[in-house]
């Protein structure tokens, strides 16, 4: 029965798609119904093929099949997200990388969005998804709920992922940053969030244990807030059904309030919110120590995901947004510091006893960095959230060398941790294949990060006080085009670290792939698996 | 409830375990918790200082305070504004002769111009005013339009070529493709590289030489130095607007050129006017 409502949902996709292939008004709209006609009829095919196959036994125990794929992906998005930068970062320090041929296609205004897309969504949704199946799996003792729905989140979201960034380079975008998909590719990755949010939340549901652990709370409260922000965010009318532009139904103002109440939060609960539920779990399961103080845990989540959805309009100081929401973002903004260190002192804590484990654990260690720059990072944004500081950070590359070093320090390092942990324990393996691969990646990464955020620093206060500057009369010192030339050194530095941070990622790519092919096999299987029901 | 942690016994765990994974019941840091009071403090001092909560249709709460972005930027705007109101009057109505042996003057628009120009002209022209491809040098003696301060004074308020302002300099390059043949405008373009210095084939640049003399030279002149009145480049330097290349001088001829600067009078004050003129007029070139 199930079968037959397969067919004739992909039967009607695969004829919508076709006409709207066929009706398109736009190349970049065509190019993806056809896609869309393609993975929809193969799947049409595949399932009739397969409709009178006899029932298989229900499958037991935890299902890391899911888990696996999204490893790969995010090692593999990882490496296309930092090689983009990398590019982009050059592109900014020589800008004759803007090569006539690439124009269109391949110039910075348009790989940006892959870049961040690609390091935020690809890479870093990927590992969301992926830890946060392993951790509710381990934590709840309960096989993920929805069968094969995990396999489809996973795939449906590497679909939206491919829309998004061939849309990109095509110029499909609705311009709001961290949101520049156009409807079509929203209303998908929507349907496919509601999965991921039936599969997680069914397997809380039916969780072993009585109480839901701290990880999970973090990785609900990111994937309901992403849903809310996602839809509010991306309300919009198109066109047409046949064509990709769309308009936006928020204006002026109200647009910039609504997309920076998204942005910030994007910020607050998928970097981290989503990413302290994987701290939560990969730091003491690493660190064989028990977390630092439950009360702390509590307090300082319900503080962080009430404060952080007010700090938005921090994004807008100094903007025609009234100065009563730019006080009232300010003063959440700095009453969220405490609240974002919580988890630091509680990541930082759960290693009280254990630290002699950093000098012979170097994953250990990427793990503690990344805390570390965490609490860095959220304790300078509230910092830059300040209305005098934002009026010398804000469009400066300060605000750059901020995001990244939360992105590379806080979001990367904890997910090398957690790629690293979870590698040899899904496909069976005794250990890593190699150690010091995993030291050099964190030397690299970490010098790679000071490197970016120094530079940005130096950069962004120079940019910042050469515009402001104006001598005794009134007049204003420095042109724009001074102020650019003054980035160049620090632009190349940028680039740098950039190069670094992409070789570490490499060389971590090579050590997990060697560890899937040559480490030696895991002996005895029973000693983590805990059969689920 | 809660049992002893065998390696920590002075803290005891809540008694859950997570995939192994327990929790200690160590209470909130001092440090952390009154830190966080003391942010929240000062965000009520923030709440009441200044305006912060939206409290009716008609506004939001105004806070103790009073403040507003808008009326400190204009505080500001004003306070340059009346320390330079006096110059800035004098500036507006002066003679433009007498601009540059005014010292008070002179020192005035030279600061101020070169402010004008970093925000308005640089893109263009260049941030060392050196220009660009299409865009003139305005530190070099060459002129199209003239470089006394009088005629940059005109060409500034009035722009080039620009339609919205009935006063601007108005002058065209013809599209020379629909009049001449490829062969003159080949020899043409010989003629031109032979009298600006550069590498010419003889016998076309000698057959170009008529072409010139009857077409070009209305307003390039018979000796193709150029013409103000129409803007009209001399060829006969090596200074090429949009390049001096076969290809360049081929493609000039055949399409025609254009160029357009904008009006500021109106965008501009009168005073700012004549404080980028004064400021070009003594980049080296003014005559």
């Amino acid at each position: 029965m199930l079968d037959y409502l397969k067919l004739i949902v992909l039967a009607v996709i695969t004829l919508f798609a076709a006409m709207a292939a066929n009706f398109a008004h736009d190349f970049a709209f065509e190019l993806h119904a056809i896609l869309i006609v393609i993975i929809a009829g193969g799947l049409f095919i595949y399932t009739l093929r397969h409709t009178n196959d006899p029932p298989k036994p229900a499958p037991t125990g935890y299902m890391d099949g899911v888990i696996r794929a999204g490893v790969i992906a995010t090692g593999f998005w990882g490496i296309v997200g930092f090689l983009a930068g990398t590019f982009i970062a050059f592109q900014l320090a020589f800008p004759h990388l803007n090569f006539e041929f690439l124009q269109g296609y391949g110039n910075f205004g348009r790989l940006r969005p892959l870049h961040t897309s690609a390091v935020i969504f690809a890479f870093g949704g990927n590992a969301l998804i992926a830890t946060s199946f392993y951790v509710v799996q381990r934590t709840s003792a309960a096989r993920l709920w929805g069968g094969n729905m995990a396999w489809f989140v996973f795939w449906g979201y590497q679909l939206f992922i491919v829309l998004a960034a061939t849309g990109y380079l095509m110029g499909v975008t609705q311009s709001k940053e961290y949101a520049e998909p156009e409807w079509y590719v929203d209303i998908w990755l929507t349907i496919v969030w509601v999965a991921y949010l039936a599969v997680f939340f069914g397997t809380i549901l039916k969780r072993k244990e009585k109480h839901i652990y701290v990880a999970n709370w973090f990785y609900l409260s990111f994937i309901v807030t992403i849903a809310m922000l996602h839809v509010i965010n991306n309300l919009a009318v198109p066109v047409s059904i046949f064509g990709s532009k769309s308009v936006q139904l928020f204006a002026g103002v109200q647009d910039a309030m609504t997309q920076w109440w998204y942005g910030h939060n994007a910020v607050g609960f998928f970097l981290t919110a989503g990413f302290l539920g994987m701290m939560y779990y990969f730091v003491p399961k690493q660190a064989e120590r028990p977390v630092y103080s439950y009360k702390l845990s509590i307090i300082h989540f319900w503080a962080l995901i009430f404060l952080y959805i007010w700090a938005g309009p921090h994004h807008l100081h100094y903007t025609a947004l009234p100065d009563w929401a730019q006080y009232l973002g300010m003063a959440f903004s700095i009453m969220l510091w405490m609240p974002s260190w919580g988890g630091m002192i509680n990541g930082l804590m759960t290693l009280s006893g254990a630290w002699d484990k950093l000098r012979t654990d170097p994953i250990l260690r990427m793990m503690v960095i990344s805390v570390a720059f965490y609490g860095m990072s959220t304790f300078e944004g509230p910092v830059m959230s300040i209305r005098a500081v934002n009026s010398l950070s804000h469009y400066t590359n300060w605000t750059i060398g901020h995001v990244h070093s939360g992105a590379l320090g806080w979001n990367g390092m904890i997910t090398f941790g957690a790629l690293y942990f979870l590698t040899p324990r899904l496909w069976k393996k005794e250990r890593l294949y190699s150690l010091s691969m995993v030291s050099w990646h964190f030397w690299l990464a970490t010098i790679g990060i000071v490197l970016y955020a120094s530079s940005m620093w130096v950069a962004g206060i120079t940019q910042g006080l050469m515009w402001r500057e104006v001598d005794a009369q009134g007049f204003l010192v420095n042109s724009f085009a001074d102020t650019v030339a003054a980035m160049h050194p620090m632009y190349i530095i940028r680039g740098l670290g950039g190069v670094l941070y992409l070789t570490g990622g490499v060389i971590m790519v090579v050590n997990l792939w060697k560890t899937v092919t040559s480490a030696p096999a895991k002996s005895d299987l029973t000693a983590s698996a805990v059969p689920a029901e | 409830m809660s049992k002893k942690d065998d390696k920590h016994p002075e803290v005891p765990t809540t008694g859950h375990s997570w995939d192994g994974i327990e929790e200690l019941d160590n209470p909130l840091p001092r440090w952390w918790l009154w830190t966080f009071y003391a942010c929240i403090a000062f965000a009520i001092y923030l709440f009441i200082w200044y305006p912060s909560w939206p409290i009716s249709t008609k506004g939001a709460w105004a806070g103790l305070g009073h403040y507003s972005s808008r009326a400190d930027v204009a505080k500001e705007i004003k306070k340059y504004n009346d320390a330079n109101a006096a110059v800035d009057k004098r500036l507006a109505s002066a003679d433009l002769n007498a601009i540059e042996k005014d010292p008070e003057l002179n020192s005035y628009a030279m600061n101020g111009g070169a402010a004008v120009f970093r925000t308005w002209c640089a893109q263009c022209h260049g941030a060392g005013a050196n220009g660009a491809k299409g865009f003139p040098s305005l530190i070099d003696d060459d002129w199209l339009w003239g470089g006394t301060i009088q005629d940059i004074h005109q060409t500034v308020s009035h722009g080039i070529r620009y339609a919205a302002d009935p006063d601007t300099r108005d002058s065209e390059m013809p599209a020379w493709g629909d009049q001449l043949s490829k062969a003159e405008i080949a020899n043409v373009v010989q003629y031109v590289l032979s009298i600006s210095g550069g590498q010419a084939d003889k016998a076309a640049a000698k057959a170009g030489a008529t072409v010139f003399a009857d077409n070009c030279a209305a307003c390039h002149g018979e000796d193709a130095k150029g013409g103000r009145d129409f803007g009209a480049p001399n060829l006969t330097d090596a200074i090429w607007l949009y390049g001096g290349d076969v290809k360049t001088i081929t493609k000039t001829v055949t399409y025609g050129r254009k160029g357009v600067m904008p009006a500021w009078s109106g965008r501009l004050s009168e005073s700012q006017i004549r404080q980028v003129a004064t400021y070009i007029h003594q980049q080296g070139g003014g005559e």
